[in-house]
């Protein structure tokens, strides 16, 4: 039986008068996929951003290994360094070659020697297929390269969960793929993963748990197969009916292809 | 008088036009650099007093506040009109080049920032190793228009009685009756410099430019 790893209790996020959720629970096991799934402007982004601490959350606690890390005095810098963050629109350092991207965590956060940081980012590159592009700045490369020099940079800080906010959506179609290989590859090797998407797809086959979340609260969450297949709540068959519909065709190309 | 003689005795100032701004620039780049700093990242009263020095500095003609500025200097600590002038004249510039880094700041995207403490970067880290370097190749086109102004504008310090390269056309020409003459000489060495200014700068930004497919 693995053990959670994360914990969300009663987080509430607001921006002035706009509640954008309240009272979420979440747990999260060492190795799992979580995927989360809603309509936009939801509060999805925000509760990764809170997450990683990027956003103050207004209440409640989140638990990263038997410890809190939401509390007054913790040091959000160094919680930071355990949980990585994948944004849609990559974010790569502009100007820095990819290489230098994944290692710069490495010599200034962690304050890794150069030799051994200039290794570790070679094999994090490596990982994620992109080892001849290393001297490439992000002006050089693909979309989908970029995304997964990101999940190399994420990666390279060794994080104990890895958070992936809609990391596909800003990819032309036949760019998902390999961005989606290299997650489902994190996946088996036991990688502990939120994920927030639209690719069912890939829900359905690497997800443990699938989370959907509407107008700031879990409406339901369950194995895929409940899900798609068996859902209890009206609203949740309405948006995967209808993410289907948008998404589906895409899929099923993938699929074949 | 020769012509050679002529033109020597003015190009003579030219030391001094490059001395004044070579204090003047740079001194005023720390000071704005620093003030964009803290006008973009810091909290509300130094973002409104940032805002404030801007507004008054650049809503006032530089050799009015020249004047003032010197006053000021000049009078709180001994100082040759020339180090007094350089130094006023680096405040006023200061301002403007406020402005300009702040640009530049600003439109590095604010996903970099984010970027870079997600994975545990503090802020003076992000601000050191992210934001600064971009922040520097953006800044430059614009730094280079300051720059060419600086230079034209060191020609003030000629009222604090700075031998520089107007001061001495404007002294020769009264000697030897020939105004047209002092004062092209003058404006031929003003457009050399800023000439060998803007085209280096241009250069250096060509070579810090990022790499990137058409
Ligand atoms: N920095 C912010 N300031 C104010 N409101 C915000 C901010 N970020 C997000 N919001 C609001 O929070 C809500 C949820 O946004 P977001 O988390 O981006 O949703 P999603 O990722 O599910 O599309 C939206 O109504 C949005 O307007
Ligand atoms: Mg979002």
């Amino acid at each position: 039986m693995s053990k959670p790893i994360l914990t969300i209790k009663n987080l509430t996020k607001k921006y002035g008068e706009n509640v954008v959720f309240h009272d979420i629970n979440l747990s999260v096991n060492e190795g799992d996929t979580i995927v989360i799934i809603g309509p936009s402007g939801t509060g999805k982004s925000t509760l990764l951003r809170c997450i990683n601490l990027l956003t103050r959350s207004d209440a409640g606690e989140i638990w990263l290994d038997d410890k809190e890390i939401t509390c007054k005095e913790c040091d959000e810098d160094k919680v930071r360094q355990h949980i990585g963050m994948v944004f849609q629109n990559f974010l790569l350092f502009n100007h820095l070659t990819a290489l230098e991207n994944v290692r710069l965590g490495l010599t200034r956060v962690k304050h890794m020697n150069p030799a051994d940081a200039q290794l570790k980012a070679m094999q994090e590159l490596e990982r994620v297929g992109l080892l001849d592009r290393a001297g490439h700045y992000p002006g050089q490369l693909s979309g989908g390269q970029q995304q997964r020099v990101a999940i190399a940079r994420a990666l390279a800080m060794d994080p104990r969960v890895m958070l992936f906010d809609e990391p596909t959506s800003a990819l032309d179609p036949e760019l998902i793929g390999e961005v989606l290989e290299v997650m489902r590859k994190l996946a088996l090797e036991g990688m502990t993963m939120l994920v927030v998407t639209h690719e069912m797809g890939f829900a359905r086959e690497v997800a443990d748990r699938i989370v959907f979340l509407e107008k700031g609260s879990v409406v339901e969450e369950g194995s895929p197969n409940d899900l798609f297949y068996h859902p209890k709540n009206e609203r949740t068959r309405e948006f995967l009916w209808k993410i289907t519909e948008l998404y589906g065709k895409k899929d099923t190309e993938q699929g074949n292809g | 008088m020769d012509v050679a003689s002529f033109l020597k005795y003015i190009a003579s100032g030219t030391a001094y036009t490059i001395a004044v701004t070579l204090i003047a620039l740079p001194s005023g780049l720390v000071i704005g650099t620093l003030f964009a700093l803290a006008n973009v990242y810091g909290g509300k009263v130094i973002q409104r007093l940032t805002a404030l020095y801007s507004t008054i500095m650049r809503g006032l003609p530089p050799i009015v506040l020249l004047f003032i500025l010197y006053f000021i200097v000049s009078g709180s600590i001994n100082l040759s009109p020339f180090w007094a002038g350089s130094i006023s004249l680096g405040i006023v510039t200061s301002a403007y080049q406020m402005e300009i880094i702040r640009g530049a700041i600003l439109s590095v995207s604010g996903g970099q920032m984010m970027a870079a403490r997600a994975i545990g970067m503090n802020k003076i880290q992000a601000i050191r190793y992210i934001i600064l370097p971009q922040t520097v190749r953006l800044a430059i086109p614009p730094w280079s228009n300051e720059a060419a102004i600086v230079i034209k504008d060191s020609s003030l310090v000629y009222a604090l009685g700075v031998p520089e390269i107007l001061r001495r056309a404007q002294l020769i020409s009264a000697s030897t009756q020939e105004p047209f003459l002092a004062f092209t000489a003058a404006a031929l060495i003003y457009f050399i410099l800023v000439f060998v200014t803007n085209r280096s700068l241009d250069a250096l930004e060509r070579r810090l430019r990022i790499p990137a497919n058409p």
